[in-house]
């Protein structure tokens, strides 16, 4: 499909109703299905409002917002929910895996949300997600158990179980150490290559940036530079 | 299963101790109930069945007799009159066979016994006692008084020639199965029965002055040859016997007196301990409900940020809202079975603790079907309403709020 899997046009978001303050400043954004991106920026730039609204859990003051070719301007609550379950993984900094479910479990968790209920068959479907992130064998710890590489894995094979076009990841690799953050990238980034998923990941750190095909600089609410490496050499999908 | 299922259950088992606690307060909440309930009612129908040994649930009789002024006053005269109403005498029941019948047919009354009552005398000896004549049918008296049950010697077999008589009075007159003794009404001859069982209704009253015979002999005795002096009624529904009462007046002009006007200060009695008792169970409830509140109230703030989570991954308003109305729901169901059992525990130990000096229950404990049913809807019905404020907030939760401040 041509349609992007993002399309931002002039999106604007404040808060407040007597001081309004303006976060977004009409951003401008396209994000195509096997993009790799990383989102920069300072902090209070609007990286995390942005991301919110990506994620449709919040909505754009004014603006065009699409998501897989879906405009969310018409869309109420559950149809927000909807998309929300089929088109987007979420990768958070700090996993938010639920506690009280096994590693298996959580990455079932999507599923569960979109089908309404629990089924037999999602569980092999979880536990060769798992084995693809590297975590064979694992699949009945509760994630007190994991480490945090460990946890940060079962999160994005979450994010990953209903293979979803687009994946935003808020600082995935934020508290990790060099090496687990090396590996969770690489994870990422297989992801990227084989099933062709849009990564948006926002990240502070600028070495994780230079590895991914596009940089977009975001300050004080607009986009002030988007640049495409190809020495990288992922080909963008059309 | 559904996802508000999984997610209340993982719930449920991943706030082990929190869970534990507030299921063990609404098995205590509901322990409570039952065995408050099951004491009450067993008391009350104790109390009852007590009172109505002795007592027809409604006796119809002849409306009393009124001295009628045969001069009417006319306009302009005026009489200065003295009217002295008459004294009762016995009497019949005008037509009683027909009655009979007619009470027999009606909606709500079970059994019919005519009765044949007055006063008369017992000799034996030197020995004189006043007592209350009783001709009845055995087999419909019977039905009425459980007179066959409390028999503690000889049979009930009151005929022409013998009669049956309470403990006291056989005591008083020194006279034991077999024996003779000399019925009259008050100032007759009278004649001589044979004493052919001795019964105990529970009531030292009853015992010393009841004396029954057959029909027909207390119609000679009595003066009142062919007819009854009232009528006994036994009803399906006790407290529906005033009901019955007033239906009986309407349709036959007789007075028709219920046990529960003849015995108003009991049923104010019982009145009052239900609804003391309804007081109690609905404070517990009160307090129950408050407790599963506050501890998924708790329980919402704590887990906001997996809210958030579930909300980000596609999981819906509603189901949130399930969520925590099951778990509500689940509290109450199982706190209510254990607290039925608990009740039940404590209604048999109770029964067995307090009992009379020789041995036997004072009075039954039965946990009903009905009690149960009742208990573990009202357990139910408090779950989910406890649990609708905490669901309510966690289905409004901002899932972009939750998650950034979890």
């Amino acid at each position: 499909m041509a349609e992007p899997v993002v399309l931002l046009e002039g999106v604007r978001k404040s808060y407040g109703d007597k001081v309004v303050t303006e976060v977004l400043k009409g951003v401008d954004l396209r994000v195509d299905r096997g993009e790799f991106a990383a989102l920069v920026g300072p902090s209070g730039s609007g990286k995390s409002t942005l991301l919110n609204l990506l994620g449709l859990l919040d909505r754009p003051t004014s603006g065009r917002l699409a998501i897989a070719g879906e405009e969310t301007a018409g869309l109420d609550d559950a149809g927000l929910t909807r998309l929300r379950g089929h088109a987007i993984g979420f990768v958070f900094q700090f996993h938010h895996l639920l506690p009280g479910l096994s590693a298996a479990e959580n990455v079932m968790m999507p599923m569960i949300a979109r089908e309404g209920r629990t089924a037999k068959a999602m569980v092999p479907r979880a536990v060769a997600l798992l084995d693809r992130v590297g975590l064979a064998g694992l699949a009945d710890a509760l994630p007190s158990a994991l480490s945090g590489g460990q946890q940060q894995r079962v999160a994005i094979a979450r994010a990953l179980a209903l293979g979803p076009p687009l994946v935003l990841a808020d600082e995935p690799t934020g508290n990790l150490d060099t090496r687990t953050a090396d590996q969770i990238f690489d994870v990422l980034r297989e992801f990227n290559r084989e099933l062709g998923v849009a990564f948006l990941i926002v990240t502070h750190d600028p070495r994780l940036a230079a590895r991914c095909d596009r940089t977009i600089d975001l300050v004080d609410g607009a986009i002030v530079s988007d640049r495409r490496r190809t020495a990288e050499g992922a080909a963008p999908h059309r | 299963m559904p996802i508000s299922w999984f997610l209340a259950l993982r719930f449920l088992r991943e706030g082990r101790m929190q869970s534990v606690l507030i299921v063990a307060g609404v098995s205590v909440g509901v322990a409570v109930m039952v065995f408050l309930s099951a004491l009450i009612d067993g008391l009350q129908t104790s109390l009852v069945a007590q009172t109505l040994g002795t007592q027809a649930h409604v006796v119809v009789r002849p409306p009393d007799e009124v001295a009628r002024p045969l001069r009417r006053p006319e306009a302009g005269v005026a009489i200065a009159a003295r009217v002295e109403q008459t004294a009762q005498r016995a009497r019949s029941i005008v037509g009683w066979q027909q009655v009979v019948t007619a009470l027999a047919a009606m909606p709500g009354v079970t059994e019919v016994s005519p009765v044949v009552t007055g006063p008369a005398v017992a000799l034996r000896g030197n020995a004189t006692r006043a007592v209350v004549l009783y001709g009845v049918d055995p087999e419909r008296f019977g039905r009425i008084y459980p007179v066959r049950q409390r028999m503690v010697a000889g049979r009930f077999d009151p005929t022409s020639t013998s009669c049956v008589i309470g403990r006291e009075l056989a005591v008083d007159l020194g006279v034991a199965v077999g024996d003779r003794v000399r019925l009259a009404a008050v100032g007759g001859v009278g004649d001589v029965y044979l004493v052919a069982g001795v019964f105990d209704l529970g009531n030292r009253e009853v015992n010393r002055r009841w004396v029954v015979v057959s029909t027909r002999a207390a119609q000679t005795m009595l003066d009142l040859v062919g007819g009854v002096s009232s009528v006994d009624l036994r009803v399906r529904d006790l407290f529906a016997a005033d009901a019955v009462a007033a239906d009986v007046t309407a349709r036959t002009g007789l007075v028709a007196d219920s046990w529960m006007k003849t015995n108003a200060q009991l049923l104010v009695a019982l009145r009052s301990q239900a609804s003391s008792s309804q007081m109690i169970q609905f404070f517990v409830i009160l307090a129950v409900a408050m407790g599963i509140a506050s501890v998924l109230v708790v329980s919402v703030v704590q887990k906001g940020k997996e809210i958030g989570i579930l909300r980000a991954m596609g999981t819906a308003r509603s189901t949130v809202l399930r969520v925590f109305l099951l778990q509500g729901a689940l509290v109450g169901l199982v706190g209510s079975v254990l607290g039925t059992a608990l009740g039940a525990g404590l209604g048999a130990a109770f029964a067995a603790s307090a009992r009379n000096a020789d041995g036997s229950p004072t009075f039954p404990i039965t946990v009903s079907l009905a009690l149960v049913a009742r208990s573990a809807g009202v357990a139910f019905l408090t779950g989910v309403l406890a649990a609708a404020l905490p669901a309510r907030r966690a289905a409004r939760l901002d899932p972009a709020v939750a998650i950034r401040n979890g």
